[in-house]
């Protein structure tokens, strides 16, 4: 047993394997940062530190903050939707048995499974078929259109989230509640609702990141106002501008961030668990 | 009937519960695919107006002009490899989270998924440093002495769109071999070791089948996300990235503006795409020991992406 345990040769392979990979993974992340302080305006090779020009540059690129402004506005009315239509799917698939069942399961799931390409084209002939105009809504949300494609896009991610933490729950508490004649929504709100919060939470942290990096279905959907992803996408069009790394850091580390706080949630679920 | 029996009637209740979650779906999903569907089966006239008249005329031209089949056969193609190259580098990384990591495991285990849930485009952009002519790669290799000139043919070619391709969707095929690795009874490897199986053969007879079911779930995204995928290649593509049917959508819902035609093309990778998971779906059953569909932890991805995966 213990020769097992000690290092050896193909053990020491799969480390060197798997630490490359995991180089590999955030190599592009971490060119992306270091370029962003890169004293040049061409970026090429050798790196030159360090600048925070780009970081000023883009605090007064109008057209960037108001694709930040658009985005923030999108993932906030994203995540609203996604909560609203989602947790009643989850509610649903938990504890209703009706025909379809398996179906309506699958079928939420499709727009994280299909090529985000597909439900793109596919809503932008829906609006165009119902007339709604992607414009629509400018310039207090970045469009009706945008809104209600990311919002029913990442429904799916609510409705996985928390029907998981549904299943985890102890529904005897619940069934204790209505014994001590509790109505449904004073039950709801004092005994279901502190059960799946953080899932709630989480979930919401989760909408709101995916909806900020979100482009394939932004792509088709977006009017006149474009969201952060989409300005990065016209710029790199225009050609290579370093201000483009230094808004791509910022994401980065925001997502990050929001993505911690997602992990800690559903790690503190975890732990509270008898 | 009065209305408070009415009320308690399971029928009814379920009714009321499923009226919004699945009347929402509904209209803004099932109803916009079917109608792709629908559109796929009008034309535009001369003056590329949408005419609603049902014809079969764009699956005819779709399957007659050889343009449209060699698409698919080049985006299925460049999706093959990046499954390959994703299964390639996810399975060792995700080998050694599940059985060598003991210290930080969670921590690792994120910091190796948390790129498929931020900065899509941050992730294709720096591979446009990297390989660039001026870039990281170039500049090292020029540098180093073993190349006089920088190589042009890295970016801009679809070698560019395969490599980030493959890092974009190596954590999204990791998730799922890891769930399904993470799965494996210890007690079944010490079990075959305990019958004198080398470390090999313990691998291929007892860890690698169970692991099948994830492998499976993790080429499936894989390869689907990939051959959807628009944005990489034309950020890196250069040429080639015209040859790939994700930009043939693109452009004839963009550019060329023939709708119908586009949802053509976009109905036939749908078709594919779906077959695809059905197939996948089914093995996947065949392949897992307790007859349990072994997925991913939810999102993935999606979409975007995720992953879609739950």
């Amino acid at each position: 047993m213990t020769a097992r345990l000690r290092p050896d040769w193909l053990t020491g392979a799969l480390w060197v394997a798997g630490g490359a990979v995991f180089l590999f993974i955030y190599l592009p992340l971490l060119v992306v940062v270091l370029y962003s302080v890169h004293d040049s305006h061409i970026i090429a090779w050798p790196l030159r530190l360090y600048t925070f020009d780009w970081y000023v540059v883009l605090f007064h690129d109008r057209g960037m903050i108001d694709a930040v402004v658009a985005s923030a506005k999108l993932a906030v009315l994203a995540v609203v939707i996604a909560l609203a239509v989602g947790v009643p799917g989850a509610f649903l698939l938990d504890r209703y048995d009706f025909p379809g069942k398996t179906l309506y399961r699958r079928f939420v799931l499709l727009p994280l499974i299909l090529p985000g390409i597909i439900t793109g084209v596919s809503l932008l002939t829906f609006f165009s078929f119902i007339g709604l105009s992607l414009s629509s809504g400018f310039p207090a949300v970045p469009g009706w259109p945008v809104v209600l494609g990311h919002g029913t896009a990442l429904t799916s991610v609510v409705v996985t989230q928390v029907f998981a933490r549904l299943q985890q729950m102890d529904r005897f508490q619940e069934e204790a509640s209505m014994d001590l004649y509790a109505n449904p929504w004073r039950t709801f709100w004092y005994v279901t609702l502190p059960n799946i919060r953080t899932a709630l939470l989480g979930a919401g942290l989760l909408v709101f990141t995916l909806s900020l990096d979100e482009i394939a279905v932004t792509f088709f959907l977006i009017g006149r106002q474009n969201t952060v992803p989409l300005q990065i996408w016209g710029m790199l069009r225009r050609g290579i501008t370093p201000e483009v790394n230094a808004i791509s850091t910022l994401i980065f580390f925001a997502s990050v961030i929001i993505i911690v706080i997602w992990a800690r949630l559903m790690r503190d679920r975890e732990e509270a668990k008898p | 009937m009065n209305a408070s029996r009415l009320a308690r009637d399971p029928r009814v209740r379920t009714l009321r519960a499923a009226l919004l979650p699945v009347g929402w779906l509904t209209v803004f999903l099932l109803v916009p695919y079917v109608l792709l569907l629908v559109q796929s089966l009008w034309r535009v006239n001369e003056a590329q107006v949408i005419v609603r008249e049902w014809t079969l005329a764009n699956y005819v031209r779709l399957f007659g002009t050889p343009l449209y089949p060699q698409t698919l056969m080049f985006s299925a193609g460049i999706a093959l490899r990046v499954t390959l190259l994703a299964l390639l580098l996810a399975y060792p990384l995700a080998y050694l989270l599940a059985f060598k990591v003991r210290r930080y495991k969670n921590l690792l285990y994120m910091a190796v998924i948390i790129p498929l849930w931020v900065s899509y485009l941050v992730r294709a952009y720096g591979w446009k440093i990297i390989l660039g002519q001026g870039g990281i790669l170039n500049g090292l290799l020029v540098n180093l002495g073993i190349v006089d000139q920088p190589l042009a043919f890295l970016l801009y070619s679809k070698w560019a769109v395969i490599i980030a391709l493959t890092h974009i969707y190596t954590p999204f095929t990791l998730m799922p071999i890891y769930a399904a690795l993470e799965s494996i009874p210890r007690s079944l490897k010490e079990a075959s070791h305990d019958l004198y199986a080398g470390r090999m053969r313990t691998f291929l007879y007892v860890v690698l089948p169970l692991s099948l079911p994830g492998v499976l779930a993790g080429c499936t995204f894989a390869f689907v996300l990939s051959m959807g995928d628009f944005i990489a290649p034309q950020l890196l593509g250069g040429n080639d990235s015209a040859l790939m049917v994700s930009n043939v959508v693109v452009s004839l819902f963009g550019v060329a503006y023939n709708w119908p035609l586009g949802a053509a093309v976009s109905v036939v990778m749908l078709t594919l795409v779906l077959l695809l998971l059905s197939l996948a779906n089914r093995l996947e059953r065949r392949f897992s020991y307790q007859g349990e569909e072994v997925r991913a932890p939810a999102p993935p991805l999606p979409r975007l992406a995720g992953e879609g995966r739950a």
